[in-house]
This record gives structure tokens, sequence and C-alpha cells, in this order.
């Protein structure tokens, strides 16, 4: 990391968004994933001679959300235009996009790295469509395969493409923006985005220049990073590359690297075809997009809280530790679990303990989200109230809870199914105490002698001869005067 | 006004031979020329026409209307395998 010291690195990310639509954006062919190849397709998406596209409204309005929540302007007017290049997955021979005059443009988000907090510009946001998927035959990947076989299923899937400006300045922050950027689609519900399933991607600028200079050094474009994790890689690689190249008074030759997630190299695409010459034009069959003020106010006011917002409520408001917020804040669904619950149980600490700890640790285990589950806030509530009022202890709650999340039955059933209630009659506790004195005389003799300590380790043996069903402020109570007597 | 007929066939993948290239070099020449004699208006005031008639936000609701005739579109490429089209290597 010596050769680093030398240089600032500069980075500007493209994203690609999957907006969470029903069908496509010019057609009404299902979006749905994982269909047979070649089923969601119609006329339009394959470009047959004669077919209009027509705008879907619901696009729009997810890309508005979207950059108002990025603190973008959402232009008065807004014109697709055609890209034009050949390649198989494009059947029209031009993607619909917006160039000239995007969505939106302007905004910013904010992301923190090591507690410094730091905004990053957006450059735009614009529309277009997705392409097709290709699958190639006789070789790992396009180099070397015989042929290749075309699923249109994805093509017109509604994309946005949000360009940050250059102003991340390691593989790290570029890493934080991906994860706050997600978070934030996540909670906005206009994107599922997942780095894994290719609804979420994000390609990357990468330059170095010397400490101090201006101008930008000649960048490399990195594609093929498939998860946060390696967004950090690929460009920590890329950095490294860069910085022994002009180490060793080589120039970066500025063209596109694939990152191998295999090898964890970035590799050049040696791609023969000549600088790009996509020749855009306005689309002539799409009209241009201008929302009134009204409708992006309507919008605004569907947005509700944002993350950074229900952080200061966590923390001042119900006196959150920050590492119970993070797990809380982690999915929407699990922070609006939490709000919910705060309604009819007004214990937050108490709350972010369950969810933070064994019903995370479910989910965890199951790889489910909370609102995957037939489990509602009243449920926890439910259980919380019986702990409190003494029917069951807190440790056969743990055992009530996994039996609820795993059968979605009512805490009351299981309970009750499962014999789990507390035992806090007095009569069948003393029973249990009796057995336990007798079968423990060392112990109850050192307490007899003072050592008052000991008492701890007899609750602990009602506690396990009654299956943990005693009530152990009752079978305390119980067990000293017994003791005493 | 010179074009660069060589790289023009290459982007719309044509195969021009040379009494073609000729052909189509004046061709488009004179219609460059053309639309230089337009650049010469005075079009500070006017707003860019992307669109010839003004009319904005046609837009359709987020309904899934399957189509109906996927194999017919599907029979339109020459070779299909697995549900899918079949093209020839991409890259070289």
């Amino acid at each position: 990391m010596l050769a680093m010291s030398k240089y600032e690195t500069v980075i500007g990310l493209e994203i690609h968004a999957q907006l969470l639509t029903e069908s496509k954006i010019f057609c009404g062919c299902s979006t749905k994933f994982g269909a047979k190849p070649n089923t969601n397709i119609c006329p339009v998406c394959t470009g047959q001679p004669g077919v209009l596209p027509v705008l879907n409204k619901k696009v729009v309005l997810l890309a508005i959300k979207t950059a108002i929540t990025l603190n973008c302007k959402v232009e008065p007017r807004s014109v697709f235009a055609r890209k034009n290049y050949f390649y198989p997955d494009l059947p029209k021979d031009y993607q619909i996009s917006q160039y000239e005059l995007p969505l939106a443009t302007g905004g910013y988000l904010e992301i923190e790295v090591e507690g410094n907090k730091k905004r990053i510009g957006i450059t735009r946001i614009h529309l277009e469509e997705d392409a097709g998927k290709l699958v190639h035959q006789g070789a790992e990947r396009i180099m070397g395969s015989e042929a290749s076989l075309v699923d249109y299923n994805r093509t017109g899937v509604p994309l946005m493409e949000i360009v940050s400006e250059p102003d991340i300045r390691s593989p790290q922050e570029a890493k934080a923006f991906m994860e706050t950027l997600q978070h934030l689609l996540q909670f906005i519900k206009v994107c599922d985005a997942k780095m894994e399933e290719g609804s979420l991607r994000c390609d990357a600028n990468i330059s170095l220049r010397p400490k101090g200079q201006a101008k930008f050094g000649t960048k490399t474009e990195v594609k093929n990073m498939n998860s946060f994790r390696g967004v950090q890689q690929a460009l920590e690689t890329e950095q490294k590359r860069q910085a022994e190249l002009l180490d060793s008074g080589g120039k970066v030759i500025q063209e596109t690297r694939y990152f191998d997630d295999q090898t964890k190299q970035t590799k050049s695409m040696r791609s023969k075809e000549e600088a790009h010459d996509y020749r855009y034009f306005p689309e002539p069959d799409l009209v241009p997009v201008e929302p009134s003020q009204e409708w992006i106010e309507e919008i605004r006011k569907t947005i509700g809280e944002l993350p950074e917002h229900k952080k200061n409520k966590y923390e001042q408001d119900y006196g959150l530790p920050p590492a119970d917020i993070e797990v809380l804040l982690s999915s929407p669904a699990l922070a609006a679990f939490f709000e919910e619950s705060l309604k009819l149980y007004d214990k937050p600490k108490v709350l972010a303990n369950w969810l933070m700890g064994d019903i995370s640790a479910y989910l965890n285990e199951h790889k489910k989200g909370i609102e995957e589950l037939n489990f509602q806030p009243a449920k926890l509530v439910e259980m919380l109230q019986l702990i409190d009022k003494g029917t069951i202890s807190g440790k056969i709650a743990k055992t009530v809870l996994v039996e609820v999340l795993d059968s979605g039955k009512s805490v009351q059933d299981v309970i009750k199914e499962k014999g789990l209630t507390q035992v806090s009659d007095a009569g069948e506790l003393l029973k249990i105490i009796k057995e336990v004195i007798k079968s423990n005389p060392a112990q109850v003799e050192q307490y007899r002698s003072g050592k008052k300590a000991v008492i701890g380790f007899l609750v602990g043996q009602v506690m396990k001869a009654s299956k943990g069903r005693a009530n152990p402020k009752l079978a305390n109570e119980l067990l000293a005067k017994e003791l005493g007597s | 006004m010179k074009i660069d007929v060589d790289h023009v066939a290459k982007l719309a993948r044509l195969g021009l031979g040379p009494e073609e290239k000729k052909l189509f070099g004046q061709q488009l020449s004179a219609i460059l020329e053309y639309a230089e004699v337009l650049q010469k208006l005075d079009t500070d005031k006017v707003a860019p026409t992307s669109h010839a008639i003004p009319m904005s936000n046609v837009l359709r609701e987020d309904k899934v209307s399957p189509c109906d005739n996927v194999d017919d579109i599907l029979a339109n490429g020459p070779e299909q395998e697995e549900h899918m089209f079949r093209v020839p290597r991409i890259l070289e």
C-alpha cells in the first residue's frame, strides 16, 4: 500500500436499479423473474414492425420517489431517446433510454465511513429498458463460445439509472454508498435492491491522480461487481493495479475492465469495437414526460420517514443504543414491526432485545424476512405481556417464540398445547422444593451455616426439576422460607 | 461536406461495394448540405423540438396483459433451442 499514499483515488458510480412494477416499462408483459424463457415477451418488447411503446405510469412514479429521496430536482420535462447499437440481447437494435433530458438531476446521498459523514453528489437519474439475457454455449463466457441462446423475458423490464458525481475517494466509500443506497431504495419500496440477484447493479469509473493535482487521471470502467464485497474488492484491486502501473512509469489506458470474482483480478475486456457511437436521437414513438408539481407533491407525501430520521428518533426518543438501531433499521419491515409493536407495548428496549436477539437469530437461520412469517406485532406483544404477568418465564418464552414462528399459531395455543404455563401454584412448587432440599443436603448445609449465595444453585435445581416452568421469584421466596425453618 | 461512408456503413452493419459507397456518399453529402442551409437560421429563441406535436404524459397503468402469440414471435428467428433464440458466435 506504500504506492497508494502518493495518489488520490477518484471514483464515480453508475447504478442500475430494477423498479418494482408488475408490467414492463413500455408494454404489458409481466416482469416476473424466473419464468420459462421467452414467455414474457410481446411484439412491443421484441421490436416487431409497427408497434408502439406506451410508458408505464408506475415507473415514472417510482423514479420520482427516488429522485425526491436523493434530494434531486425532478425535471419539468424529460425525453426518451434511442441509443443505437447492435447486440443480440437487444432485439430492436436500439435501447430506449433518456439522454440529454433525464428525469431528475443534481442531488446527493449522505454516507458514513468510520464515523465520518460525507455527501456524495448525484449527477442524474434516468429511465431506460433492460436488455435480454444471453446464455453462451460451449464456453463459460462469451469468449470462445460457439453460439448463444437469447431469452427476452428481461427485455423491457424498467430500469432506473443513478449516476453519481466523481466524489467517492476510496473503495470503502464506494461500498458504503452502495449499501446506503440499497437501504434507501428498499425503504421507499422502489426496488428490492439485491445485488446478488441483479436487481441492483453497479459499474464504476475509477482513476488515480497525484495528491494535490486538480486534473483527473485516465479512468477505467470496472464491470461485473455482483456484491457489496465485490465492489470494494474490485476497486481495491483496480486501484492497486493503476498505482503500480503509474509507479513503473506506465500509462493507464481508458478501457472497460471485467472483475473476476474467482481470481479477484480485473481483466481488460479487449473489445475490438471502435469508440462508442450510439447516435442518440429523440424516440419519436414516446412523448415527453412532464410531471406536474401537484403529482410530485402527492408522491412526496407517500415517502414517509427515511432511515436517517428514524435513527435520530430511536436514539433520542426511545434511548436505544447504536447497535440496536442498526439491526432494527437493517430492514424496513423490521423497523415497521418495531414501531407497530411499540404502539401496543411501551418498552422499546425490551422490544429491541427480542427483535435483535431471538427473532433476528430465527430470521437469519431460516433466511427469511419478518414480513414473510405469519407473525404480527400483536403476537410478540401478547407474549411479552404474559412474561410480565408471570404466566410464562422469560426462558420458556424463548421456546414459545420459536414454536409460534415455526407454526404461525397464536401464543396462547402454543402455551396450552405444550403445557408451558409457569408454575405459580405454591402447593405444586413446594412439592418440588422439598424434593430439591432432600437431594442436595450438602448445599442445604452450606446455606444454613451462613453461605446464603448457595440459594442461587438451589433455585436453579428447582427450575430444572420443573423443566423451566417454575416462577423463579416465587420459587426463591418459598425456598428461603423452607430453608429457614 | 464530406461524409465518412465507411464509418456509417460499419455502424449500420452494411457491406457496401465501391460503386455503392460513391453513390451513397454523394447522396448523404447532399442531405448534410441541405441541413447546413437550415443551420443558418437563427433559432436562439426557439426551444429544441424533439416532437412534432405538442403532447406529453401519455401513460398507461401498471397492469399485466400477456401476449398470446409468443410462439409466433419465437418462430420469427432463424434458429431456436430450448425456447430461446439461437444466435451465432458474438465475439471472434
